[in-house]
């Protein structure tokens, strides 16, 4: 059908009112820079770094406890620079985030097949639900006497109690995400046609990230709990993983040695939380819309 | 008792016409279970011929949603038939689009799931984005844009999706007066254009008849159809036409009737 020229002229108009008021209503994006945001995401920490160092020089400075037992910073640091250079700390911690790697794959993959299978099957939820959740609430030490009848001192028994720690978060990430995908987007995705497998790989899965994200963050939390726990119960000759290098410090009562080890097990656990799981919870959170930073 | 024969031949007809209908026959529906129930829908009929565009308006709890839910198969009738012929897509008050997915990948996705090759599917994308004003929005997130443009890309998406019935459920409800009156021309302009068949459900009467060719009055609990006005007026209109605050006066009066029958029972 020919447009008339009145028509033409109205078609034109209201082109020109949608996309004036889509101008308007269109996000602006933010204005700050990157220097100014990293500044301001850095200097509380360092703050709070500076605040932490002094608590605990102040502690020793009271004279609580003797410095054999509670060594100032100084020295700690200084046994951390020596382990740094010669390279015991590289090793070990790269020992112990080598068996987080492989434990936490292994619980990934545990973790997600049992996790979809409980939010499919009505029966395995009855079943299952319940005892995900109360093997996650379970001290991962209390697996080890089992671990050890099981696989004698040996890494298998370390990983075995990694991923019986890791995996029940993350399944209870995966079937909570499924459970609360919101009915408009199940709707929306039934009009699409999408039914059974497909409804779940275009609708039900991706709409389930955000939660899924937050317990495979947990389940990274439970893993390395369990690993250090496990590299000090289960001691293999001739590996000198963080936990081993703990467990030494202490037979020797090397204080400086022993919080130097410390140092490096909180330092590796927040940089994968800030540089893995933060950054994906993070990338996802701002895909979906979810952050304050997007309103 | 819509429009006659003579009246839809004379609009125009080409060949990207889709205009799908809907057959609604003495369509009950109960909610609950033994004791405790709800009739939503009472024997109601409704017939949407090809092309047409009808509006149901009623007061909250007339089961106006529960029978777009019913003609767009979300839910079975417990008494009667619903026949709907042609592909139809259901846009909801909140555009249900996929928060994860770019504007252009939410239309893809509707392509996708209706088997349209790969190769294909940008070049429809960016034309369905185009009759709905979106282009330069294809690469945005849904969060990032107004909820009138969710709805021209959920609108996108149903064309996307061929649908030759538009189910609308108060699709223009939660938008500001201004957005709004600029989405009922949109909507008017695509419907003259592209001739599919639209159920529009709404509690405002004034849009009712902007929009519709004619207009059903729904009572409410048990929902049914207390009376049908047609919409005479040419188009385009426009919602501060006198003709269209006229009959939305007389349709209001009507309805207003209709809610005081309740206040004794």
């Amino acid at each position: 059908m020919p447009l008339s020229d009145d028509q033409g002229v109205a078609v034109k108009v209201l082109d020109q009112e949608l996309s004036g008021l889509d101008a308007l209503a269109a996000q602006v994006g933010s204005a700050r820079s990157t220097p100014a945001r990293v500044w301001s995401a850095i200097w509380p920490k360092v703050a709070a770094i500076v605040l932490g160092l002094s608590i605990w020089q102040a502690i020793v400075w009271s004279g609580w406890k003797p410095e054999y037992a509670l060594p100032p910073p100084g020295p700690v640091f200084r046994a951390l620079w020596q382990g740094l250079l010669d390279g015991s700390i590289l090793n070990g911690a790269s020992l112990t985030l080598r068996r987080a790697v492989v434990g936490y794959s292994i619980a990934l993959v545990v973790g997600i097949v049992i996790g979809l299978a409980v939010a499919r099957v009505k029966v395995l939820r009855i079943a299952f639900g319940s005892l995900i959740t109360g093997i996650q609430t379970m001290p991962s030490i209390a697996w080890f006497p089992l671990a050890i009848l099981l696989f004698q001192l040996s890494e298998s028994a370390i990983l075995f109690v990694v991923v019986i720690g890791a995996a029940p978060a993350i399944a209870n990430g995966m079937i909570a995400g499924a459970d609360n995908v919101p009915p408009l987007l199940l709707r929306a995705g039934r009009m699409l046609d999408a039914k059974g497998f497909t409804l779940w790989r275009y609708v039900i899965l991706p709409a389930s990230l955000p939660t899924f994200v937050s317990g495979m963050k947990q389940g990274w939390a439970f893993a390395w709990r369990s690993l250090l726990a496990g590299e000090l119960l289960v001691i293999i000759k001739g590996t000198p993983s963080l936990g081993v290098q703990l467990q030494v410090a202490r037979d020797f009562a090397d204080a400086p040695a022993l919080l130097a080890v410390m140092i490096v097990i909180l330092v590796v656990g927040i940089l994968a939380d800030a540089f893995v799981f933060g950054a994906l919870e993070r990338s996802v959170r701002r895909r979906f819309g979810l952050t304050d930073s997007a309103i | 008792m819509t429009l006659s024969e003579s009246e839809l031949a004379a609009r125009p007809t080409e060949s990207s016409r889709l205009g799908g209908t809907v057959r609604v026959r003495d369509v009950s529906k109960v909610f609950g279970q033994r004791g405790d129930t709800t009739v939503a829908l009472n024997r109601i009929s409704l017939d949407v011929p090809s092309g047409a565009f009808v509006a149901l308006v009623g007061a909250s709890g007339c089961g106006k949603s529960t029978l777009l839910n019913l003609i767009a198969g979300l839910e079975k009738p417990t008494l009667g038939d619903v026949t709907l012929n042609g592909r139809c897509a259901l846009i909801f008050q909140e555009a249900a689009l996929f928060p994860w997915m770019t504007v252009a990948q939410n239309v893809s996705l509707a392509l996708k799931l209706r088997g349209v090759p790969r190769r294909e599917r940008a070049g429809i994308v960016a034309e369905l984005l185009e009759t709905v004003h979106l282009q330069d929005f294809a690469g945005h997130q849904p969060h990032e844009l107004s909820g009138g443009m969710r709805q021209r890309v959920a609108i996108a998406r149903a064309f996307a999706q061929e649908a030759e019935v538009l189910l609308m459920d108060e699709p223009f409800g939660a938008l500001d007066a201004m957005t709004r009156d600029l989405l009922h021309d949109e909507l008017e302009r695509l419907w003259l254009d592209r001739g599919f068949t639209c159920v529009f459900v709404t509690h405002n009467v004034r849009e009712a008849v902007r929009l519709a060719d004619r207009v059903e009055v729904l009572t409410s609990r048990p929902g049914t159809i207390a009376e049908t006005f047609e919409v005479p007026f040419a188009r385009p209109r426009r919602i501060e036409d006198p003709e269209v605050a006229a009959l939305a006066g007389v349709i209001t009066t009507r309805l207003r009737q209709e809610v005081r029958s309740h206040a004794t029972e």
